[in-house]
């Protein structure tokens, strides 16, 4: 075997996870010595007929951003599922759904008459809407069919791994892309500058690759365990420095959430807002914080024959957006039940 | 009649497709760019907590979350009705300057400088930043990665993380600045002058300096005369982080200057069959359709138009700069679409130059970063300039500091009735007698590329009925029935 080959594609995405991989800097070019990429639409020309003409399992490993939320990409999922010997899931939208996942709130007729029609800015008197199949002058033209629902990636393919993150951290990403590389062929080891976080053997099949331990393990801030007698949110309180930002009333998705960026949140004095997703021995990440939290809220008052737990669960005044912001899709809540 | 379908169009930010219809003559009748993606932002936003859309809405965009992040803070200061502390607005323009200092060089290097410094018809396995990397070499490449990372590291510092930023919050920035790391930020912001000065010579000798590239950039495929509008400070000098919206008509004279909060009277959103962004246009001229010139209400933005619609740049060497670009272009304002590139670069020599200014001030380690003083929830606008041109966000809160209702016009859809006329010209000016090879659809990809559109940002809202197609099948597999509902 020569070099391998890399593949890197997104779905419904930002853009954020290709800029996480070009934040990997210099060590993009080592990245280059392990491999060829043959499949990158932000910064190469292969189009999709040239994929399509690849032979299956050619590529070695795909990494795929972004969820899959239209016939176009699912039908990229399959393919190059259908090309590769491994399928990434990279970066939060495709291990979890991400905030995009939020749309699974929603009924689609209801974002359909706000955007081309309540919005204040639009003008559409003719209630014009978009087509997935549209006669011009010249002919027929088509854009890609939605489906009802943002699902992650392994709910639409068989996925070999997942980064998380949102974006996944560049220590990751060297650390995963390590690891790959030298259990294809042993050569490879030793070629990728490794810092911060290291996989030493691949776990098996199906597994996060990142350190199953939470955000308070490598949390700067110092924890005391406090009791919480009332919540914060975060402009209206400025969080005493070096201390432990739940301790302080402000909620921190920390306790469940898994480590593996450097906090880098906290260091700029605001709270984990659970990007990582849970470590494995939690089912899901919103039932796993809202478990940390009740641990924490007013426990002192229980004691009182006046207590009313409801005092708190007021407080936090948008639970989905809180505890699920980045994993509605992957979690047992999955999406809001549509009445018609 | 024949089609050509380029899909899907590559070296930009998401996704998009382009198919290009050919008469009996093989000719081309029409060109359609198309956006084949959405998201849905506006809508689940709504019911969410107001301090988190800056960390909700940089989703929309990963190339450009800054530029979210801090429409979103300031629509939050003008919600919250608080104005933040000097220094929390110095450090907001600083690590804005790192944020374009990354995406002007990504941008350049990396997605338009192919087209160029490998050419618009190299082989396509060639046309890439590693084909750039080959024929620079390492030595230049390395001083691309570099500073391309010093600009994602001077914002990283105050936002936590480069890409998806935490720091903004009503009234001020949750982290200061101290004087190592203050220290780190100047060297970095000084280093970048070099490189923005070093960036335009490379332009001056690769693109300049051969006229097939001079003709390919003035020719009519790539011109186009329309309205400009961008941010300008109180001197009308380009400014990116604030002010008021100037605009500017096809000669150049200024068609009006507004304020944030008046965006309304001024923008308006046309919708399109063929694809999902919306279509903004000056609502006082009205939408006439894909046409350009001084009837249309077809207004471009992102660095050429905010060169166009200002009075210059408020630093010296950029504004030098500015002035040769304008002179060797024959004077303002300039039509020419793959100028933007020429523009993006005096726009990233006049970030590292004010990053210098700001890294500087004796007051930016100040610690005096939040002002604690908010109103009574209520409604905001906030407008930056992306490094993809005028961003708006406007929101309204319920009393519980909740969003009722949120609008959104980002700055890549400004664009857009532009884009698809300029590839629609770009086909036309040069697909002639059915003649399509590589080449060429590069060449009409070079239309769109310039604006560096970021379709990811074009696709936040989630417009469409709901296709739906249930099959039911019989024990084998065969199917016996379909339904289905708006296919």
């Amino acid at each position: 075997m020569d070099k391998l080959k890399f593949a890197f594609y997104w779905g419904a995405s930002c853009g954020g996870c290709e800029v996480a991989v070009l934040d990997i800097d210099e060590r993009v070019l080592e990245v280059l010595q392990i491999g060829d990429i043959v499949f990158w639409p932000v910064a190469m020309d292969t189009k999709y007929k040239d994929v399509e003409a690849m032979p299956d399992k050619s590529i070695d490993v795909s990494f795929f951003n972004g969820s899959v939320r239209n016939d176009e990409s699912e039908h990229i999922a399959k393919l190059l599922r259908q090309k590769s010997k491994f399928m990434i899931a990279f970066g939060s939208c495709a291990h979890e759904g991400c905030i995009p996942g939020l749309a699974n709130l929603h009924d689609r007729e209801s974002i359909f008459k706000k955007v081309y029609k309540e919005s204040v800015s639009t003008v559409n008197p003719n209630g014009v809407t978009p087509q997935t199949h549209y006669h011009v002058p010249e002919g027929e033209i088509h854009i890609p069919a939605f489906h009802d629902t943002v699902k992650t990636l392994d709910q639409v393919v068989d996925v070999d791994y997942s980064i998380p993150g949102c974006p996944p951290n560049p220590d990751i990403i060297v650390a995963a892309i390590d690891a790959l590389a030298s259990t294809v062929d042993e050569k490879f080891a030793g070629i990728m500058t490794v810092n911060g976080y290291k996989i030493e053997t691949l776990p098996p099949k199906g597994a996060v690759l990142a350190p199953n331990r939470a955000q308070c393990f490598e949390c700067p801030l110092k924890k005391e365990d406090k009791r919480i007698d009332k919540i914060y949110r975060v402009y209206e309180k400025i969080p005493e420095p070096g201390k432990c930002l739940l301790d302080q009333g402000i909620i921190c998705m920390g306790p469940a959430t898994r480590m593996g960026c450097h906090t880098q949140c906290m260091n700029a004095g605001m709270p984990c807002t659970g990007c990582q997703g849970p470590v494995d021995q939690a089912e899901e990440l919103g039932a796993s914080m809202m478990t940390a939290l009740t641990s924490n809220i007013g426990l002192d008052d229980e004691k009182e024959s006046d207590y009313d737990p409801n005092k708190f669960i007021e407080q936090i005044k948008d639970p989905i957006g809180t505890f699920y912001m980045y994993s509605l899709p992957a979690s047992i809540l999955k999406r809001k039940v549509m009445k018609k | 009649m024949k089609r050509v379908t380029i899909d899907p169009i590559t070296r930009l930010e998401g996704h998009g497709k382009i198919e290009i219809f050919l008469d009996d003559k093989g000719e081309v009748s029409n060109a359609y760019f198309q956006v084949p993606e959405l998201r849905g932002f506006e809508k689940f936003c709504e019911g969410r907590l107001a301090e988190r859309m800056p960390l909700l809405t940089e989703r929309i965009c990963g190339v450009c979350p800054w530029a979210h992040h801090y429409a979103s803070t300031k629509t939050l200061d003008m919600a919250f009705g608080v104005e933040p502390t000097d220094t929390a607005k110095k450090l907001r323009e600083l690590s804005y300057m790192g944020y374009y200092i990354y995406d002007h060089i990504l941008h350049f290097y990396f997605l338009g400088a192919p087209d160029f410094v490998v050419g618009p018809d190299a082989p396509a396995a060639e046309r890439n930043i590693f084909g750039v990397i080959n024929k620079v070499g390492l030595e230049i490449a390395g001083e691309v990665i570099k500073h391309r990372a010093y600009g994602q590291r001077m914002s990283a510092m105050l936002g936590g993380r480069a890409t998806h930023p935490v720091c903004g919050l009503p009234g001020g920035i949750s982290k200061g600045l101290n004087e190592e790391e203050r220290a780190t930020m100047e060297k970095m912001a000084k280093s970048s002058v070099d490189f923005a000065q070093f960036s335009l010579k490379l332009f001056n000798d690769i693109v300049l300096g051969n006229q097939t590239y001079v003709d390919l950039i003035t020719s009519d495929a790539y011109t186009m005369k329309t309205y400009y509008m961008g941010l300008v400070d109180d001197n009308n000098k380009v400014n990116f982080y604030d002010g008021k919206v100037r605009v500017v008509d096809p000669f150049g004279n200024e068609f009006v200057k507004f304020k944030p909060e008046e965006y309304l009277d001024h923008i308006a959103e046309h919708v399109m069959p063929w694809t999902y962004p919306k279509f903004p246009y000056l609502k006082n001229i009205g939408w006439k359709g894909l046409v350009d010139g001084p009837d249309s209400g077809i207004l471009r933005v992102a660095p050429l138009a905010r060169l166009n619609a200002s009075d210059g740049m408020a630093t010296p060497l950029a504004q030098a700069e500015y002035e040769r670009m304008y002179e060797v272009l024959g004077g303002k304002p300039v039509h020419h679409t793959l100028a933007t590139h020429w523009a993006r670069l005096i726009e990233l020599l006049y970030a590292a130059e004010k990053a210098v200014e700001l890294v500087t001030d004796e007051g930016i380690t100040d610690t005096d970063i939040r002002n604690m003083d908010l109103g009574e929830p209520g409604e905001g606008v906030g407008i930056v300039e992306a490094c993809r041109g005028t961003l708006i966000h406007h929101y309204k809160l319920t009393e519980d500091a909740l969003i009722e209702k949120a609008n959104l016009i980002v700055a890549t859809v400004n664009n857009m009735g532009a884009i698809c006329m300029s590839v629609r010209d770009a086909a036309k000016g040069l697909i002639h007698k059915g003649v399509v090879n590589d080449g060429l659809l590069n060449m009409v990809e070079m239309a769109f590329r310039a604006y560096d559109p970021c379709l990811s940002c074009a696709t936040h809202t989630l417009p469409g009925q709901m296709p739906l197609e249930i099959v039911i099948k019989d024990v084998k597999g065969k199917p016996v029935k379909r339904l289905s509902q708006n296919l």
